[in-house]
């Protein structure tokens, strides 16, 4: 068993509506001397793979399939065994 | 014209899209649920607005993988006339039949009103009633309509006449103020304004009522080039 994490992010040339409106509310706290703010999706998968690098593999087939927007959105996950767990 | 109109979990304008090409436009159509594996006997295929599977992981996303896609992507492949309104643009783009995609107004507010639009290109299946540089008006009523492609992306949109609907005022922050695009073959339409919402004047206007009669008018031309 493996475990993977994964963040989805906005490119960074693609304007974040939502981390614009954060931005802004920080502003308003007085936070005035935040430089940038992204907003990204977390996932944490655990799969049966046969090695790592099959789910590495699987991984970023399903991160390009689904979990991310390859048009505006980047990705990178970390892929670890589970401890206690054999593959 | 025979329309398959796809309905997912959440769809909310699958009945007004029915209404609008049967009762008003006169064509025939038909709900398709999700779990459909097959379209054969239609010769469109409409993807209503909504809120497919409630927009989980990004608008339009859980249902480019439905069953059903696949059976719209094979269609789109073999010439089939396909339009995606609102959610259904979502959709259409998150399965990678239409270039770009869709992401939050950049006001973040959902926008419900009237707009006005400009047709660009009415030589397509669902615009040939329409008169060449013709303004029209539509409701839309999106969270997600702000329409965002790669400079290339969009140069090829604009080179190739893709860009169909174009926005009199940007109400969302569209690049080129796009508010309906084809694929390059021009069988494959996606829109956020709701043609299927204006047309019968006592709903306020009727300049949707020309998508549904173009799209009568391209079934009836294919199915005689096909004789």
């Amino acid at each position: 068993m493996f475990k993977a994490v994964i963040n989805v992010n906005y490119k960074p040339s693609v304007l974040d509506p939502q981390a614009e409106a954060i931005h802004k509310a920080l502003g308003r706290l007085g936070d005035d001397n935040i430089a940038t703010v992204m907003v990204g999706k977390y996932f944490e998968l655990t799969l049966n793979a046969p090695t790592i690098e099959a789910a590495n593999d699987q991984v970023e087939r399903i991160c390009d399939q689904l979990l991310a927007n390859v048009n505006m959105e980047t990705y990178r996950f970390t892929v670890t065994p589970l401890q206690g767990a054999t593959a | 014209m025979r329309a398959a109109v796809l309905s997912f979990p959440g769809s909310n304008c699958d009945q007004d899209l029915v209404w609008a090409t049967q009762q008003v436009a006169g064509g025939c159509a038909e709900i398709v649920p999700a779990t459909a594996t097959t379209l054969s006997g239609f010769d469109v295929v409409m993807i209503p607005g909504g809120f497919s599977y409630g927009d989980y992981l990004r608008s339009g996303a859980i249902a480019s993988v439905a069953p059903v896609m696949t059976a719209v992507r094979h269609f789109a492949d073999a010439g089939g006339f396909v339009m995606g309104i609102c959610n259904g643009f979502q959709i259409l783009t998150a399965a990678g039949l239409l270039p770009g995609s869709l992401q939050s107004n950049t006001q973040l507010d959902f926008v419900c009103a009237p707009t006005s639009l400009k047709v660009e290109n009415v030589r397509t299946p669902f615009t040939n009633r329409f008169a060449p540089g013709t303004t029209i008006t539509l409701p839309i009523a999106h969270g997600e309509g702000n329409y965002y492609a790669d400079a290339g992306t969009i140069a090829e949109l604009e080179a190739h006449g893709q860009v169909v609907f174009r926005y009199r005022e940007n109400p969302n922050g569209s690049v080129h103020d796009i508010a309906g695009i084809t694929n390059r073959a021009g069988n494959v339409l996606g829109m956020m304004p709701h043609p299927e919402r204006a047309v019968e004047s006592l709903l306020g206007g009727t300049d949707g009522l020309g998508v549904f009669t173009s799209l009568l008018a391209a079934t009836k031309e294919a199915t005689y080039a096909s004789r």
